[in-house]
């Protein structure tokens, strides 16, 4: 519960008595206004990154129903959707998604993969975020390493916007995901239910961390983060919950939420991409954020045109509809990237669902995408071209994609891009033509 | 006395000091975490706690009924989820409660975080409504039972509970040459989602050496490991309780992992998991998972090795593992090497307060608000476990206000300098006993003490 006449205690902490917090830290961190570099360093580009974490049935969310082979695997189970061209439709439950095809600003990108050819979630998962070739090579993700890129090529010009470098990017999330792991500072901000400390215990707190650099930047970086999302959203939609600190929610909806995980449940999703939105809209606000999704993993009971998937693909298709109006203008500047760690199994299995596959789907969605098209080389489902004998076969690198839209969105270089962001990348071409020129 | 050892072992092996349990076990800290592993299985009964099977037949009756009253046009197929639903959450309340409420209360917290640890290595996630009611029995009868016992009989238990059959979608999953399959519609047939995870997850790991001809091999063998009571096809069996259908059995012999198994029903499967329980690799994927629990995020190659030795001379024995890892010199070496997560930090807040949980479901809205809602991980391969899967700012920033709270609510009736001492012994620095000195309130001191690098730390 916030007590009345604390209601901006954090904020004023930070942006006035928070001079009081060791002084490096604080520079590094007031964080969220290092990205006045952007501007110099060329575009003003705002990037998302959602992770949709257990394997994606990209032959449902985007069916190839031009396909002869499509109806025969899928069965009951084949999605009909909106058609987008010979061969594939969208999920019926994406309405939000097939308006913004129809707009030009969405993307798809089929029969894609990373360079993991396995059927391991946690594998697979660790190269997508990653970036390397082999599971566990790296301990920092590509989306952390290509903010330092980025950093280093605007470290002079940066250098008049009072010396800060520091995030601009920031994990929707109590923590920081692989993905946005890494040398480049980041932070992390989830909505919070209960009240603000007050100023002077944070101050202790800081002071009781001088010694311990970790948890002296968590802090710093956390309570900046709020103070941005504060300012961008306003105090009551930060922390203004209606019931009382502590008390638990007994709603139905609860057991989906997926608080639980720490991660934004799909209950959840709209209202966390709205924050996003509030730290991306402003002209000082972060450059990139990063979001993680789960319950993609549709081993049984998955559904087709409706049930268990569609739900799911209907709530996100929701959130990016209410992130698009919260970022109002800068939506025509932003990208949106939606990749998950391999696909599923060309045919239904014995359950009425989908095991782990290997080429999938993603999605680029945004005003500043050169969209309506999918980007395929469709290696078609007849039984000789499966991956296998049982999945769809990978044709696309999305190690190119993730390039393209890092190269002429955020403005990596290529050398950059083919060293460090995805180290040993150099023979993996980046796509061209992603944003609207 | 050895007070620095002493904060050491209620601290990394336990769930926190509670005041008065540094001062008992300063004079041998390794001995008492042994005499910890003396005793019983730590099960755990009591009120309001419903047997899977029982809590499982009335579920599959109540939507059986609701089927019916549906073919009679008079439900929707939305209110027999919410019927069970209604019925499972108040299960799975009771559960959680009586898992922390044990936590913060008992007597071998060493053993009761290995039951944490094994619950998590076999994780069955809540976030599948399906299994809501069933996770807290799946703890209580398949992983308590056999913590301090063999891991080839955890293995088994976990496999064979209902809860883990319809988490990882095994009690359906038919063998196409099956009985059942020729006489069903098309469609039906293999699910290898179970035999997948054994493999990477509860087993061989993912570099354990299988390819995906073993996992699907291996979902043939388990075909049939299903649950009784059913309807149809699923007909037979004491409802609720684990049940081997022969009908939907994959038969004959079967060739996995460089062994062949004959066409032998449900012993088919009780050899390969005994088999895999053997492997060194399995040896080697739980004694890394155990050091880096309990030791630090980068444990040392030289003490997985010796744990993997202890399991495998001791033919998959657990105790020998976690007396190797007590006796460990390298534990003893770096005083907080791990970050709490979020249940670790809340039970041993409880423990130092010594105050009482909340009512009912209240009691479990901390672990909620700070990001590990009990057997949530989302995903079958549990919560993940170092330091940068838990600290992140906003992460912190929670804590710190849950802290904050329970120093308003406490703190002007608590002395938090004494408390410190109490809780954190020869762990506490100077630093932060100076800052819980100075505190402006009592209130703050708590704060402060609960939010201090030690405390956030074990």
């Amino acid at each position: 519960m916030k007590r009345p006449g604390h209601r901006t205690t954090r904020r004023d902490f930070l942006l006035g008595a928070g001079a009081l917090l060791p002084a490096s830290l604080l520079a590094t961190r007031l964080a969220l206004a290092g990205s006045a570099s952007a501007g110099s360093a060329g575009g003003d580009g705002r990037f998302v990154f959602i992770l949709m974490r257990g394997a994606l049935d990209g032959l449902a969310a985007v069916p190839p129903v031009g396909d002869p082979d499509h109806a025969r695997l899928r069965g009951p189970m084949a999605v009909a959707g909106t058609r987008l061209d010979d061969t594939f439709a969208l999920h019926p439950a994406m309405r939000f998604l097939a308006d913004r095809y129809a707009a030009r600003e969405l993307l798809l990108v089929h029969a894609v993969a990373t360079p993991y050819r396995e059927r391991s979630h946690f594998d697979g998962q660790d190269l997508l975020e990653t970036g390397a070739t082999t599971p566990h090579a790296l301990q920092t993700g590509w989306l952390n390493r290509a903010l330092s890129a980025r950093g280093a090529a605007g470290a002079s010009a940066a250098a008049s916007a009072a010396g800060a470098t520091g995030a601009t990017g920031v994990a929707l999330g109590a923590n920081v995901p692989l993905v946005m792991r890494g040398p480049a500072e980041v932070s992390s901000w989830s909505p919070s239910r209960l009240a603000s400390l007050r100023e002077e215990t944070l101050q202790r707190l800081a002071d009781l961390y001088a010694g311990d650099a970790t948890l002296a930047a968590r802090l710093a970086d956390a309570l900046a983060s709020d103070a941005v999302a504060a300012q961008a959203l306003g105090d009551e939609s930060m922390t203004g919950m209606p019931a009382p600190a502590g008390a638990a929610r007994g709603d139905a909806g609860d057991m989906e939420s997926g608080k639980a995980t720490g991660k934004p449940g799909h209950a959840a999703l709209g209202e966390t991409l709205r924050a996003a939105a509030g730290f991306l809209r402003e002209p000082q606000g972060a450059r990139v954020a990063v979001l993680e999704t789960t319950g993609w993993d549709t081993h049984a009971n998955e559904g087709g045109s409706e049930g268990a998937l569609a739900q799911r693909l209907g709530a996100l298709d929701g959130a990016l509809g209410e992130f698009r109006a919260a970022m109002g203008a800068a939506w025509d500047r932003t990208a949106v990237l939606m990749a998950t760690e391999f696909g599923r199994t060309a045919a239904g299995n014995g359950t009425r669902g989908t095991d782990h596959g290997t080429g999938a789907a993603a999605f680029l969605v945004g005003g500043a995408v050169a969209g309506g098209r999918v980007l395929a080389d469709w290696p078609g489902l007849a039984p000789g071209a499966l991956y296998q004998g049982r999945d769809l076969q990978p044709t696309r690198d999305l190690r190119a994609l993730l390039k393209g839209v890092l190269h002429d969105h955020l403005q990596v270089s290529d050398r950059s891009l083919d060293a460090d962001v995805f180290p040993g990348s150099a023979a993996v071409r980046r796509e061209q033509g992603l944003l609207r020129g | 006395m050895d007070p620095v050892a002493a904060a050491m072992a209620t601290n990394r092996y336990g769930l926190g000091a509670r005041p008065g349990e540094l001062a008992g076990i300063a004079s041998d800290p390794r001995g008492a975490l042994h005499a910890q592993l003396a005793g019983g299985p730590p099960l755990l009964s009591g009120q309001g706690l419903v047997d899977g099977a029982t809590a499982l037949a009335r579920a599959e009756s109540l939507r059986e009924s609701l089927r019916a009253a549906k073919r009679g046009g008079q439900a929707d197929a939305g209110t027999a989820f919410m019927k069970v639903g209604q019925y499972y959450r108040p299960l799975f309340v009771a559960e959680a409660r009586a898992r922390l409420q044990c936590a913060a209360d008992c007597e071998r917290p060493f053993v009761e975080r290995l039951v944490h640890f094994w619950a998590n290595h076999f994780a069955v996630s809540v976030d599948k409504a399906l299994v809501l009611g069933l996770a807290g029995p799946h703890e209580r009868e398949a992983i308590r039972p056999h913590v301090l016992g063999r891991f080839a009989d955890l293995l088994r238990a976990s496999t064979q509970h209902p809860a883990m059959l319809m988490y990882l979608d095994n009690a359906q999953s038919i063998g196409p040459g099956s009985r059942a399959a020729r006489f069903a519609r098309s469609g039906v047939g293999l699910n290898e989602n179970l035999a997948r995870e054994i493999l990477e997850l509860h087993t061989l790991g993912v570099d354990g050496g299988y390819a995906q001809a073993d996992v699907t091999e291996f979902a043939r063998v388990l075909t049939g490991w299903s649950i009784g009571g059913g309807r149809g096809r699923l007909r037979g069996g004491e409802p609720g309780h684990y049940f081997f259908r022969e009908a939907l059995h994959e038969p004959g012999a079967r060739q996995l992992l460089g062994r062949r198994y004959r066409d032998d029903g449900e012993a088919q499967g009780l050899a390969v998991l005994d088999d895999l329980a053997r492997s060194p690799a399995t040896a080697r994927h739980l004694a890394t998972k155990l050091a880096r629990h309990f030791a630090g995020d980068v444990p040392p190659p030289a003490l997985i090795e010796r744990l993997a030795q202890a399991y495998l001379a001791h033919d998959g024995e657990l105790l020998p593992v976690y007396r190797a890892l007590v006796d460990a010199p390298e534990y003893w070496a770096q005083p907080l090497p791990k970050y709490k997560t979020p249940f670790e930090y809340v039970a041993s807040a409880y423990r130092a307060l010594a105050v009482p949980l909340p009512e009912g479901q209240r009691a479990l809205a901390p672990l909620e608000l700070l990001g590990q809602r009990t057997w949530s991980p989302g995903s079958p391969a549990g919560w993940p476990d170092r330091a940068a899967d838990w600290d992140g700012p906003s992460a912190l920033l929670k804590r710190l206000e849950w802290a904050d709270q329970l120093g308003q609510r406490l703190g002007a009736q608590r002395d938090a300098a004494g408390l410190a001492q109490e809780v954190l012994g020869g762990a506490l620095s100077a630093h932060t006993q100076e800052a819980i000195a100075h505190a402006d309130s009592g209130a703050q001191a708590l704060t402060l003490l609960l939010g201090s690098p030690e405390f956030l730390r074990r």
